[in-house]
């Protein structure tokens, strides 16, 4: 049962993923990442990450999507306005994908013998857990990631605002 | 006590600190204070650590490390302090007579707007000087020996101003280098041969190796080289008569009482490696006996009163090496302290002279000066009579000494060194009876300006002329009654040394003969002074009137300067010349030129691929990243 | 019943690894600043799913944290980007990049 769901999620997550560069339209683009990420977060659900995969859903699904949504419909990008590259490009563009993960995959392929099997344990992906881990030994990241936001958002807000002399 | 012996240099040092950084807001009286008070306190620390020497004969050294200085893997060489007999003698010399020119300073370089400059010099001097003989290896020896190299440097181009003076101070520099090379590479050879450069552990290896070894043997000629550079020998004496265009104290306390010891004091302090190596001791009798010979040839002939002296220091120091090269480690030793108080009262006695005459040097141009400088002239004369070595003033005992110790090694240089001594002698006396004696020669108005030096000038002098006096005493031998105290208490220093070296012991006839032949050939030639110059009135021809070529030659101190000039440095600068036109511009500059056009080619080149595509840029940036993977996962 | 018992972890690295590789293919592939952007977040998402794998594999939270952090400067960079590319297409009225070629010699 468990291996059909991830053969299923898997195969989806990769043909919406292609999708996204595929498609012509950034609408139906957005709407095929947006199905990548609910796969995603299937996978989460499969390794026991349920926290991770609530998380998931709600900042990239419900937060990050519905901006980039917004700011396409906001320059009316809908339409097929996408000047394409020569199809010379487009071949290296494949080849180079390729070829990066084959290299990939053969790097990586040494990665995982050495390490240890661990006895399975659910409680890793729980929130108590979780907060542990982020509040005793990541506290100091954690709040340097919210110094981050904060400048996040007032270079978003600088870079978004109309200049004044210009309107 | 014993971890106390940093505050004898520590004071100088504090003192130069204090009058370089912020003598310029300091007045001259406070400035003078501070640095006469620092060497003053170190003298009186230094007479402290002598008498506890003195009365615990059983402490035969004091030494106290500090802190790790270098340590890098088996090299280590702690900072660490040594007090003994010599050391604590050469401290007493250097505070003491350091001390007495400070005070004479005061009033010589009153009207000097650099006075607080100077101070800061002098005392920064004193400190290298007492680090020199305090420190308890080669390499804080060496530390001592370069920063008196410096300041001797910064104190002859004191009036850097002058062209002269600043080029004579570069040539003390450069000359002075070349010995240190040897220094250095004989430490070199120490650190190689025995492991360390530790007085103690290099001296008690030292003891296993047999006589004459040809490692010792260049080791102690190494040494020399260093010492020949510092202390003014044949053939590197050429600085030190220059050197004398450094204000008159800075000639007193650096060029006659301290600095150009160093050489003796590091022959004395390495008396084992030397001992060990007779071939080597010869070599230091003979140079010292040529130097000897050879200055005081060139002193008879010059008329600058401070050259003169400068040629009888280099010719002392001969002595002094003589010494040393027979073995007599003592007697050496003792010259050097009677010849720092003797030597710079008659320094300090010429800079007051100058003082008076308004900065003229010229002994043709002075004469009759008795009467206006009443008490100049007497320690002048005592001066003279103790250099001249007339019982009973400092120079005779350690001069005798040391005649003597020359004529039961070799009866040849014992010739040589009397032949030497009358002719000191005889400059001597020309020297003060050209000075004082007959009528003034000068112009006019230096007549009117004469006069006696101040307080501050002639305390020092006359408390240097007590010690000149009575100075060598210190020493009495014991044919005239005495037990020669000096000997006694630097005992445990040369114990090892001069036993085995002073097999030959002449008898107390002879050496009463010895005496005698010297004191009378002593009593004919100032008889031949005093009758050329005060009865006859010669005064020597001005430079163009020159006539006897033996006297030319000598007037023009054996052409050394001019043949260095043309032997060495001519060829040199040649050389450099022409390395610079085809070496330097062809060659070298050839490959650089070449290296900065080729970048500028091939940027122009490949400023090409910066188009500006952002697409472009990350698909380099993917292939760069293939790549690296690619060579990863190889 | 439980994962590792049916997928091996290799299976999650060939995963991640190839969606990984679709997102780098779409920034080659494409001109519309746009899709770039979110090709890039696919690249993100595709490293937060191999953290979380071995996070779950090695039984180590310290992966799961991670890719809550990533996720943190997934949004700030989201924020800043977008706010880039609106005044861009402002400017330019055109979110092709290859309109973007001033910063050259």
């Amino acid at each position: 049962m468990l291996t059909y769901a991830f053969y299923f999620l898997a195969f989806l997550a990769i043909f919406s993923g292609l999708m996204v560069i595929l498609s012509k339209n950034p609408v139906f683009s957005v709407l095929y990442l947006i199905m990548t990420f609910f796969c995603i977060a299937g996978h989460y659900i499969l390794l026991n990450a349920q926290f991770l995969a609530a998380v998931h859903v709600i900042v990239y699904a419900g937060a990050i999507m519905v901006l980039f949504l917004y700011v396409i419909m906001m320059m009316n990008l809908n339409k097929e306005t996408e000047p394409h590259k020569n199809n010379y490009l487009r071949f290296a563009a494949v080849i180079s994908g390729g070829l990066l993960l084959l290299t990939l995959l053969a790097s990586l392929k040494g990665a995982v013998t050495p390490l240890e099997q661990q006895p399975y344990n659910a409680d890793i992906g729980l929130i108590g857990n979780l907060g542990q881990t982020l509040f005793k030994e990541f506290l100091v990241p954690f709040e340097v990631s919210s110094i981050l936001f904060l400048t996040a958002m007032v270079g978003a807000v600088m870079l978004a605002k109309r200049d004044k002399k210009e309107a | 006590m014993s971890r106390l012996i940093f505050l004898i240099p520590l004071l100088p040092l504090i003192g130069a600190i204090i009058n370089g950084f912020w003598g310029k807001k300091l007045s001259k009286g406070l400035s003078g204070l501070i640095g006469c008070l620092a060497v003053g306190l170190s003298f009186g620390l230094a007479v402290y650590a002598f008498f506890h020497l003195k009365t615990h004969p059983e402490i035969e050294t004091i030494s106290y490390v500090y802190f790790d200085w270098i340590k890098a893997g088996k090299f280590s060489a702690p900072f660490s302090l040594l007090l003994d007999p010599l050391s604590s003698l050469f401290l007493l010399i250097i505070t003491g007579v350091g001390f007495l020119i400070h005070i004479y300073s005061t009033g010589y370089m009153h009207d000097d707007e650099g006075f607080h400059k100077f101070f800061a010099y002098l005392n920064l001097f004193v400190f290298f000087m007492l680090l020199l003989v305090l420190g308890s290896n080669y390499l804080i020896m060496f530390v001592g020996w370069e920063g008196v190299g410096l300041c001797s440097y910064l104190l002859i181009g004191y009036w850097f101003k002058n062209i002269d003076y600043s080029s004579a101070a570069k040539k003390a520099f450069v000359m002075n280098r070349i010995g240190d090379l040897g220094f250095l590479l004989g430490v070199f050879l120490i650190y190689i041969t025995f492991g360390s450069v530790s007085y103690g552990v290099v001296f008690e290896q030292a003891k296993s190796f047999t006589s004459d070894e040809g490692v010792i043997t260049c080791i102690a000629l190494l040494l020399f080289v260093g010492a020949v550079g510092k202390s003014a020998q044949l053939p590197l004496y050429t600085w030190l008569p220059d050197a004398m265009a450094g204000p008159t104290p800075v000639s007193a306390l650096i060029h006659a009482a301290t600095m150009v010891t160093a050489g003796i004091y590091m022959v004395a302090r390495s008396n084992i490696i030397y001992t060990l190596s007779p071939t080597a001791l010869s070599v230091v009798a003979v140079i010292g006996i040529a130097t000897a010979l050879f200055a005081a040839i060139i002193g008879l002939a010059q008329n600058d009163i401070k050259k003169v002296l400068a040629y009888s220091t280099v010719s002392q120091l001969g002595y002094m090496f003589l010494a040393l090269g027979v073995g007599a480690y003592t007697s050496a030793v003792f010259h050097v302290a009677t010849h720092a108080f003797f030597k710079a009262l008659l320094f300090l006695a010429a800079g007051s002279v100058i003082h008076a005459m308004s900065g003229e040097q010229d002994i043709r141009k002075m004469g009759g000066l008795k009467k206006a400088l009443p008490v100049t002239f007497w320690v002048f004369v005592i001066g003279t009579v103790a250099i001249a070595g007339i019982p009973p003033f400092a120079g005779f005992f350690s001069k005798d000494e040391i005649l003597a110790h020359a004529f039961a090694s070799n009866k040849i240089y014992w010739l040589f060194a009397l032949i030497g001594s009358l002719i000191t002698a005889f400059y001597m006396f020309r020297l003060l009876f050209l000075t004082f004696y007959g009528k003034f020669r000068g112009t006019h108005e230096q007549e009117h300006h004469l006069h006696e030096s101040p307080k501050s000038m002639t305390i020092p002098l006359i408390v240097l002329a007590i010690l000149s006096t009575i100075g060598g005493f210190m020493g009495l031998p014991e044919i005239l009654g005495g037990s020669h105290a000096l000997k006694q208490f630097l005992e445990p220093v040369f114990a090892n040394s001069e036993l085995n070296m002073l097999p030959h012991h002449i008898s107390h006839s002879t050496e009463y003969i010895l005496i005698g032949l010297t004191l009378l050939c002593l009593a004919v030639v100032i008889w031949v002074a005093y009758n050329q110059y005060v009865r006859k009135k010669d005064v020597p021809p001005a430079d163009a009137l020159i006539v006897s070529p033996v006297h030319k030659v000598v007037y023009n101190k054996f052409f050394i300067d001019e043949l260095y000039a043309n032997v060495i440095t001519k060829p040199l600068n040649w050389l450099s010349e022409k390395t610079d036109k085809y070496f330097e511009n062809g060659f070298i500059d050839g490959i650089v030129n070449f290296t900065g056009r080729s970048v500028v080619g091939g940027s122009r080149l490949m400023r090409l691929a910066q188009q500006g595509n952002v697409g472009f840029y990350v698909f380099a940036m993917v292939i760069g990243i293939i790549l690296i993977f690619f060579f990863t996962s190889l | 019943m439980n994962i590792f018992q049916v997928i091996p972890l290799n299976h999650y690295i060939f995963l991640s690894a190839l969606l990984f590789c679709i997102g780098v293919t779409g920034v080659l592939f494409r001109r519309n600043a746009i899709i770039i952007f979110m090709s890039i977040e696919l690249m993100l998402n595709a490293v937060n799913l191999m953290l979380a794998a071995f996070s779950t594999y090695l039984a180590d939270g310290a992966g799961q944290v991670f890719v809550f952090f990533i996720m943190v400067v997934a949004a700030a960079e989201v924020a800043v980007g977008l706010a880039i590319l609106m005044m861009i297409y402002r400017n330019t009225n055109s979110t092709d990049i290859n309109v973007l070629n001033k910063l050259k010699w």
